[in-house]
């Protein structure tokens, strides 16, 4: 059964910042294992700053790096807005 | 490890005869697991860090430079090694691939893992970018944790202060317990201090106490001791072993197999130097022993990684937790004024002018090595073929050497290979940096980041962008860089597809024909233009294909998923202009030239003799070229240009010297009488066009199409054993040669059954 997600990376305009809350399990395990070693791991800080000209990927800004996500991954880490 | 004590361990394992010992333990060659010879250097030194901290440049600055700075992840696809001197003590450097992470280690990133875990570096050089040390540190604190003599460089200084980033260096020093040297190694800045730190970690003058961020959680630090105990207990001298237990809690199934297997026994040192005067030697315990206990180790682990059920979030928490914490009790940011870098992102990637940019700098590069290699490539000629090749022959006339020696010789090898660095040397010498420029600046990963949704939508990795760029300087190169695709569905795309990629044995061919045919069809000020276009045009259509062989292929034989794609965008480096032009120059014009003068040789004695040995009355090369001109005609090209391409399987490089020797010799031009199978004197296109249009009888028809064939047809074969190597299958390579074949000849078919009509 899908994770039901309130609000999701991939519903960050550029711009946007929001604290990741959670990876979900539709994102396969190893890929999900390798975005949590290289820093989305919950709790974190994170910023849409700019999409490709096709609009997906998108660019986001965590730790100090900038990693493009497609929006098939970004829909299934679970944000929450900072206000 | 000072030196008299490893002199003493190298004898002693001379004298127990290690060396035939090592290919079964993969320890105790930590150097060897190198291909070191340990003898030659006093101390060895790793040099690691996340990719894109300036590792290379600042293994450049403590070696010279002679290796190539790569602006991606996977650009260090092997390591690299150099040597430096240090009073009186000698240096062997080694640079790992940059890696993320030790927990989960990917593709290359196992190499820095095996090297770090089992290595035995006497100092391991931990480069982090001090502009971005969160981003660096969860990375730092890994290694901390399987290493102890470690020397943090913290590169990059100028471009953080530039940034209004600052670092406080000795606060960060004394909160990881090991010596941190500021550096700025493109201008060697700090590079004294560095050599001085490892120097004094590795004689043992200053000793570390590394941080290790997995004794500051209770829960955590006791599972891990209680574990990293049992296994010294039944491996003794095993290293890390809080680090090997900790991948076993987390139920690494690799490592976890290993254990079971009974390796983990071989992974332990041979020799392990309890004191630098005592060796202490280990013996091994026999197979079967070593199964059952490593059964049991598992087993046991097993049950605890059980008991916590959240080990890996809590590890990954006290990880990041603390990375972060240390980042920002050291870093000082001052307001940012206005951050370039974001802005140019922003202009890259923007709806409007990211793909014309790519266009312009696509044909700028084209335009730049087209009208720049005209002049050299004149000049070269003339001496290669105007002035030398004249002097050897009348030195062979001199010294009575038979006509047909001298002409296999001179005529023949000789002219081929004179004629390859006439026409590729200035090309690849301005292309290569130009890319290289390019690559490191940064600019190829925005590439990618803008052509992934076409990717994603032909059901193909974003990352191909990158093995399809390297491809536009060599195929075999793009092939060796789709090593970076997780997913061996798509890497197998990206590797079939690689072919489309127009290399850099090609350009000569489509820059000429180019020049000679389309240039002509515009006016004289904007020939260079059209024809860089016409180029272009071609590269595009190579893509186009890229695209669509992606998609019918992962729509019917490589069926399955989109893997996911996540691909860290590199802070925009200023470029070392300098030191690009030298190490291109050296790492690719040069191994480019080389192999196309490999190929070249041999070649030109084929086409000698081809033309020369004659069988009933005519020569092999005009009883081939018969056979094959009906085939070509129908396809729009000719017997002499198939030939050619049959000759050039080896190199691209050679198609056209091929094409004109062989059309000179089969068009039976009274004007250029130098003998057969001569490929003469060929100062300037005018000439070229004479031969082509007036011998060759060549039309617009045939420039196309040939123009297209170029692209379009089998990789070289230097190529299609690269493809062999990677995938290891006979079917694939098969594939990834015929099918680019087929479309090849069925594309000029079409294209010529049209033009008849129609013309």
């Amino acid at each position: 059964m899908p994770t039901p997600i309130r609000e999701s990376l991939a519903d960050l305009k550029p711009g946007g910042r929001a604290v990741i809350v959670a990876l979900h399990d539709e994102i396969e395990r190893d890929d999900r294992r390798r975005l949590l070693e290289l820093g989305l791991f919950p709790g974190t800080a994170i910023e849409a700053v700019f999409d490709s000209p096709l609009g997906d990927p998108m660019a986001y800004r965590v730790r100090d790096m900038t990693v493009a996500l497609r929006r098939s991954q970004a829909r299934h880490i679970e944000v929450r807005r900072e206000s | 490890m000072s030196p008299e004590a490893r002199a003493a361990r190298i004898q002693d394992d001379r004298a127990r005869g290690v060396d035939a010992a090592c290919d079964a333990c993969r320890l105790c060659q930590g150097s060897q697991l190198w291909g070191l010879k340990l003898d030659e250097h006093d101390y060895v030194v790793a040099l690691a860090g996340c990719p894109n901290v300036g590792k290379s440049t600042v293994f450049n600055a403590l070696t010279g430079m002679r290796q190539h700075t790569g602006n991606w992840p996977g650009k260090t696809v092997a390591r690299a090694e150099g040597s430096f001197i240090h009073d009186d003590m000698r240096y062997c450097l080694v640079d790992l691939p940059g890696a993320y992470t030790l927990i989960t280690p990917q593709a290359e990133e196992q190499i820095a893992y095996d090297s770090l875990v089992y290595g035995r570096a006497d100092v391991t050089v931990l480069v982090v970018d001090a502009g971005q040390l969160e981003r660096n540190m969860s990375f730092v604190l890994q290694v901390l944790e399987v290493n102890d003599p470690v020397v943090i460089c913290l590169n990059l200084i100028d471009e953080a202060t530039r940034q209004g980033v600052s670092v406080d260096a000795v606060e960060l020093e004394r909160l990881l317990g090991v010596p941190v040297v500021p550096t700025a190694a493109r201008y060697g800045r700090g590079m004294a201090e560095l050599t001085d730190a490892i120097h004094a970690v590795a004689s043992g003058a200053r000793s570390t106490k590394p941080y290790r961020f997995t004794e500051s959680s209770g829960k955590l630090d006791a599972s891990l001791t209680r574990v990293a105990a049992r296994i010294e207990a039944d491996y003794p001298g095993v290293p890390a072993p809080r680090w090997l237990g900790l991948r076993l809690l987390d139920r690494n199934a690799p490592l976890t197999e290993a254990v079971r297997q009974g390796d983990l026994r071989e992974l332990q040192p041979q020799v392990v130097a309890t004191t630098d005067r005592a060796p202490n030697v280990i013996p091994l315990a026999p197979a079967a022993d070593r199964e059952t206990l490593g059964e049991r180790l598992v087993d046991w682990i097993s049950a605890e990684a059980r008991q916590y059920p959240g080990f890996y979030t809590d590890v990954l928490g006290a990880l990041h937790g603390q990375a972060s914490c240390i980042a920002a009790q050291v870093t000082q940011r001052t307001a940012q004024r206005w951050d370039l870098g974001a802005t140019v992102d922003r202009l890259v990637t923007s709806r409007w002018f990211g793909f014309p940019l790519m266009l312009a700098l696509l044909t700028v590069v084209f335009w730049l090595t087209i009208t720049g290699a005209n002049v050299p490539s004149a000049m070269l000629a003339s001496l290669l073929l105007e002035s030398i090749h004249p002097a050897l022959k009348s030195f062979a006339g001199a010294i009575g050497m038979p006509w047909w020696l001298s002409g296999l010789l001179f005529d023949g090898i000789y002219l081929s290979t004179a004629w390859v660095v006439s026409v590729m040397l200035p090309p690849m010498a301005i292309f290569f940096p130009l890319f290289t420029l390019l690559e490191d600046l940064g600019y190829l990963a925005r590439v990618a980041f803008n052509l992934d949704a076409l990717f994603r939508r032909v059901g193909a990795h974003g990352k191909q962008a990158m093995s399809m760029s390297m491809g536009f300087g060599c195929n075999a190169a793009g092939v060796i860089a789709t090593r970076i695709i997780d997913s061996p569905r798509e890497r197998l795309i990206a590797i079939i597809t690689n072919n489309f990629a127009l290399c850099n044995g090609r350009w000569p061919t489509q820059i000429l024909v180019a020049s000679i045919f389309i240039g002509a069809l515009a006016p004289p000020a904007l020939a260079g233009l059209a024809a860089a276009g016409a180029v272009v045009g071609v590269a595009l259509l190579g893509i186009m294909l890229t695209f669509i062989v992606s998609l019918v292929l992962s729509r019917t034989t490589l069926k399955g998923a989109s893997s996911t794609f996540s691909l860290e965008l590199p802070p925009y480096r200023r470029p070392r202009i300098l030191a690009t032009l030298y190490t291109s120059l050296i790492d690719r014009t040069v191994f480019v030239l080389w192999r196309a003068i490999v190929f070249a040789a041999p070649a030109g004695a084929a086409i000698w003799l081809s033309a020369n040995v004659t069988i009933a009355g005519s020569s092999v090369a005009q009883h081939l070229i018969a056979l094959l001109d009906p085939v070509g005609i129908v396809i729009g090209l000719n017997g002499v240009i198939l030939l050619a391409y049959v000759l050039a399987i080896p190199a691209n490089e050679v198609v056209i010297p091929t094409i004109l020797m062989l059309t000179v010799l089969t068009g039976g031009n009274a004007g250029i009488e130098a003998g057969a199978g001569v490929i003469f004197e060929l100062d300037s296109e005018g000439t070229i066009a004479e031969i082509l249009i007036g011998c060759g009888g060549w039309t617009l028809l045939t420039a196309v199409n040939l123009m297209l064939f170029s692209l379009i047809h089998n990789p070289c074969s230097t190529t299609i054993y690269t493809i062999y190597k990677e995938t290891g299958s006979a079917k694939w390579t098969t594939v990834a040669t015929l099918l680019p074949t087929i479309l090849g000849l069925a594309t000029t078919l079409l294209v010529a059954q049209i033009w008849y009509l129609f013309g």
